[in-house]
């Protein structure tokens, strides 16, 4: 059983997706779903456990072996990236139920359990699979998935942002097929392995560099780096509160791994950032989307959008991190991509329970919630101090890193930017605050909780927050390995 | 009780005692009994590590490394201990006197309030204890954290915008410029304990000093050093307890305790002074100084007045340690305690009269004095002791600060402070003085010849904190030999 472990976390959720949509009653079909989660997600543990003792795990398919089959490379990376995206997966089914019944049309909850599944299928194939083509396969799926989650909402705008997801989405997937392509007719192979011995053998060649400028650019899309950014606010403020959750948490730190994998374990670090110079591109854009995307979410009315444009920004932090190409700077990134999505997904958790009794996610709804809701409002107002990067939260932590990594660097003038994104961050966080208890609730509003199945979910999430702003050797200590690794070119 | 053991239950008691009273929320009479309680063991606890300390032991409690090769540490040495003496001290009378005072002015959310409360005095002495400066920094930002929701107590527009201010500068220069100097600290030295003598030496050029002495300075802003002290005058919308104990003891202390601390232990007094640097950060001391007086004279509003004398008051500390010499030191860490116990009488003076007479005007206050004669005899005593007059403790304190200045050779300094007593006299007296000997002219329903004192809850505080500022005259010498080692070379 053990050899076969790296399938299960993609066959479990692809067997249970048709179930669900065979099943058709909500009452059998959570509770397959959350135990698929659960089960994926231990098994997903297990894996990392087996990797931090003994090393990278190759899994071949169907015993094909390597150049002509498709095979799972499990190393420190990805099994990190794992267990974030099945943990949260996990997560977010419990949570599910509850707020699906209400933003939800009632006969779609088995079509949308099974889009779920496979989307979780997807994001996780695209990071176990050690085939540049197959990552393309699960992109694809995942990203089909996600359309169809985001346009199930009730609002009728949710349709109009999922297409705009999906034209950029696919824009951004076929690039990466472009390069793909590229990349197997100058090598003859696809798995990831042989690629990084042999691209470095004709690294100097106009293809190579036309498929490093699609990768790049089909991945930026993906991970809405600013300024492609902009499916992003409309896809999130949206989608159903538990998709937002869901993907805000997970998709994009997917295809920041897939950025990774590429660039530092196939083209090399040297490569992109010696011959290319690549940083040169990602420093500006990330310190555009941190500064830019912080001042506008504080002008935003609607809470999912207001937490969005957050998202811009730290997607801008990591980017950063990347950018620096140093083992702090890496490590700091890699770390704030696994502290945001904790923080990222709880907060949205608490924007799903807020919706659930007020039907809104508008701030000038939410006079008053601190008495209305207010677990609920704690809950949100201490994943806000998180983004802020106040000591005691993870958000600290990785911030710290980062911070540092521009003190080793002498970027002076990046490190002063980075303190005033933080008081920007302040700024928007406050924005709640002062609506949830400044404002006196409206006559008619009583205090209605959401119920405990949706409370201790966001509470899991935000107490992984919490620990992991004290106990940092599984987040910074495996991050620092995985960022030593990639330095050393994934060897 | 092991000292270890010691340190986690004097920092985990209020935190605990917070939750108690979130839990007793229903009875106010077990709940405020239990605060009463909680106060008294932490002060107790406190206590019990002061054999210790004095003795030259450092008892210390490493939780867990937060990061690599930084610890959440707590290390107690002198002027910790006297902080946190002060701080757990005090809260008890402060607990007694906010029960007389928010039941007396009938105030809402008692019990968040009492929460909050507890929750900020359990992170001032986490900050009096704290083993190296990113435990300090924690600390720092728990307690800006937590008195937020005390401030914005009315949740009236005006308290809203006292606590964006508030927020607004704590947090932008704690996160702005404090956390920079940290980072650049650890940068720098590569370790951010708390060392005798400090920890740049040898690796901070004197510019880099320089540069890390002013991202300090200015970083910690409950310091209060102008132009970043207006969330003071700010935080006094807040019910009169915190401004009591909060803005006049623990959270502004906290911030000058925060600024002599880094002094001796990040920098060490040696290595400033061959700087030179310190010296500019002194003038700055003493500008502050002088001008918040100037502006304190001119406040109506006895609260403001007394918070702009606190401004003056946190720059004394300022300037002890920006002298950078065994007397400045020394003269710092006494008036931390000093004017702790003068201007928290004050406070208490200013809230009895609110609750009695509700005055809260300096020009309604004609002939008080005949009405509360115990409260203004306090505020005559409190007054004495911020100015500096013997037989009163914060004479002890100027003196040392005095010494200080003149070792530097920078008379200038010397003369700020003789200034600023003078100061002290034209802001403070007068209000005692119209209280006792004007005639009243209010016609408010309060007027007439009897006496009207404040509930004994809160006249019985104010007594004792006016008493100990007599005490503190005669019995200075345990303080001092407590401090003395820290500025041992």
């Amino acid at each position: 059983m053990s050899s076969h472990l790296p399938i299960v976390p993609i066959v479990l959720p692809m067997i249970a997706a048709p179930l669900c949509s065979l099943l058709r009653r909500p009452a059998l079909i959570w509770p397959l779903a959350t135990g698929v989660g659960w089960l994926v997600f231990a098994a997903c543990a297990a894996l990392l456990m087996q990797v931090v003792e003994s090393g990278p795990i190759v899994y071949t398919m169907a015993n094909w072996d390597a150049p002509i089959g498709i095979e799972y490379r499990i190393d420190l990376l990805n099994a990190y990236i794992l267990v974030l995206v099945s943990g949260i997966a996990a997560v977010v089914l419990l949570y599910a139920p509850q707020s699906a019944a209400s933003e939800l049309p009632q006969d779609r909850h088995h079509l949308f359990c099974a889009a779920f599944l496979l989307c979780l299928t997807g994001l996780l194939g695209i990071t176990i699979t050690g085939d540049a083509f197959n990552v393309y396969v699960f992109l694809e799926i995942s990203s089909l998935a996600s359309y169809a989650l985001i346009s199930v909402s009730r609002d009728p705008r949710a349709l109009k942002a999922a297409y705009k997801y999906l034209i950029m989405g696919t824009i951004g997937a076929t690039f990466i097929l472009i390069a793909v392509g590229l990349m197997y007719m100058m090598t003859g192979t696809l798995n990831m392995a042989d690629l990084a011995q042999r691209v470095k053998m004709v690294e100097d060649t106009r293809t190579i560099l036309m498929a490093f400028a699609f990768l790049s650019i089909g991945i930026m899309l993906k991970i809405a780096l600013f300024p492609m950014h902009a499916w992003l606010p409309n896809a999130y403020s949206y989608a159903p509160s538990l998709v937002t959750a869901f993907i805000a948490a997970t998709s994009t730190k997917v295809s920041l791994y897939v950025f990774l994998r590429f660039v530092f374990t196939i083209f090399g670090a040297e490569y992109a950032f010696n011959t290319l110079r690549f940083n040169d591109v990602l420093l500006p854009l990330a310190l555009l989307g941190i500064v830019v995307a912080s001042a506008v979410a504080i002008y935003q009315t609607d809470l999912k959008r207001l937490l969005a444009y957050s998202s811009v920004a730290q997607i801008g932090y990591i980017v950063l991190g990347i950018s620096m190409g140093t083992v702090t700077g890496l490590t700091a990134g890699l770390a704030h991509m696994f502290n945001h999505a904790l923080m990222k997904g709880a907060l949205f958790l608490a924007v799903g329970c807020i919706v659930l009794r007020l039907h809104s996610s508008r701030l000038e709804d939410m006079a008053g919630l601190g008495k209305r809701m207010p677990i609920t409002s704690f809950a949100f107002v201490l994943g806000g101090l998180g983004l802020i990067g106040v000591p005691l939260t993870a958000g600290f932590i990785s911030k710290w890193y980062l911070l540092l990594g521009t003190l080793e660097l002498g970027w002076w003038p990046v490190t002063v930017l980075l303190l005033i994104s933080s008081l920007l961050a302040v700024a928007y966080v406050w924005r709640f605050v002062e609506v949830a208890y400044f404002q006196p609730p409206p006559a008619e509003a009583s205090s209605n909780e959401a119920p405990l199945s949706m409370q201790i979910p966001l509470w899991m999430l935000l107490a992984t927050t919490l620990y992991f702003g004290l106990q940092t050797d599984v987040t910074t200590g495996l991050a620092q390995r995985a960022a030593l690794w990639l330095l050393g070119g994934g060897q | 009780m092991s000292a270890e053991m010691a340190i986690a239950v004097a920092i985990l008691l209020p935190a605990l005692g917070a939750l108690l009273v979130a839990l007793l929320g229903q009875s106010p009479n077990l709940r405020d009994g239990a605060m009463l309680l909680v106060a008294t063991a932490t002060f107790i606890v406190v206590c019990s590590l002061y054999p210790e300390v004095a003795s030259g032991g450092r008892p210390t409690l490493h939780l867990l490394e937060v990061l690599p090769g930084l610890n959440l540490a707590f290390q107690i040495e002198p002027l910790g201990m006297l902080f946190s003496l002060v701080a757990s001290g005090l809260w008890i009378l402060t607990s007694l006197y906010a029960i007389g005072y928010m039941r007396g002015h009938h105030e809402e959310n008692q019990t968040r309030f009492f929460a909050f409360f507890a929750v900020a005095i359990s992170a001032a002495l986490a900050a009096a204890f704290s083993g190296n400066m990113l435990t300090l920094f924690f600390s720092y930002e728990v307690l800006t954290l937590s008195t937020y929701p005390l401030v914005t107590h009315h949740r009236t527009p005006e308290a809203l915008r006292a606590g964006r201010i508030y927020m607004g500068i704590l947090l932008s220069t704690s996160i702005g410029l404090l956390l920079f100097g940290v980072l650049l600290t650890y940068h720098v030295a590569g370790t951010l304990s708390f060392i005798q003598g400090g920890i740049l030496a040898g690796h901070a050029t004197p510019l880099m000093t320089g540069i890390l002495l002013f991202l300090y300075a200015y970083g910690t802003g409950k310091a209060a050093l102008m132009p970043i002290h207006r969330w003071l005058p700010n935080a006094m919308v807040a019910p009169t307890p915190v401004s009591a104990l909060l803005h006049a003891v623990a959270v502004v202390k906290t911030g000058v305790f925060t600024i002599v601390k880094v002094v001796v232990y990040i920098f060490g007094i040696d290595h400033l002074s061959s700087t030179g640097f310190h010296i500019y950060l002194a003038y700055i001391a003493g500008g502050t100084i002088v001008l918040s007086s100037l502006v304190a004279m001119q406040q109506d509003n006895l609260k403001a007045r007394l918070a702009y004398s606190t401004i003056s008051q946190l720059s004394y500390i300022v300037l002890g340690a920006a002298l950078a010499n065994a007397h400045g030191i020394l003269g710092a860490g006494l008036h931390i305690a000093m004017h702790a116990f003068g201007k928290i009488t004050l406070f208490f003076c200013a809230g009895a009269i609110m609750v009695a007479l509700h005055k809260t005007e300096i020009s309604d206050m004609r002939g008080i004095g005949r009405q509360m004669p115990f409260t203004m005899a306090a505020f005559i005593i409190g007054s004495l002791s911020i100015i500096g007059v013997p037989p009163l403790g914060g004479s002890w304190s100027k003196w040392y600060l005095a010494l200080g200045a003149a070792d530097t050779s920078h008379l200038l300094l010397v003369g700020v402070l003789m200034l600023s007593s003078l100061l002290n006299i034209a802001y403070l007296l007068p209000i005692p003085a119209r209280a006792f000997f004007s005639k009243a002219t209010g016609d408010d329903g309060h007027h007439g010849e009897g006496l009207h004192e404040a509930p004994l809850f809160c006249l019985i505080p104010l007594c004792l904190t006016a008493l100990g500022c007599v005490l503190l005259f005669f019995f200075t010498d345990p303080i001092y030999q407590l401090l003395a080692p820290i500025v041992q070379p």
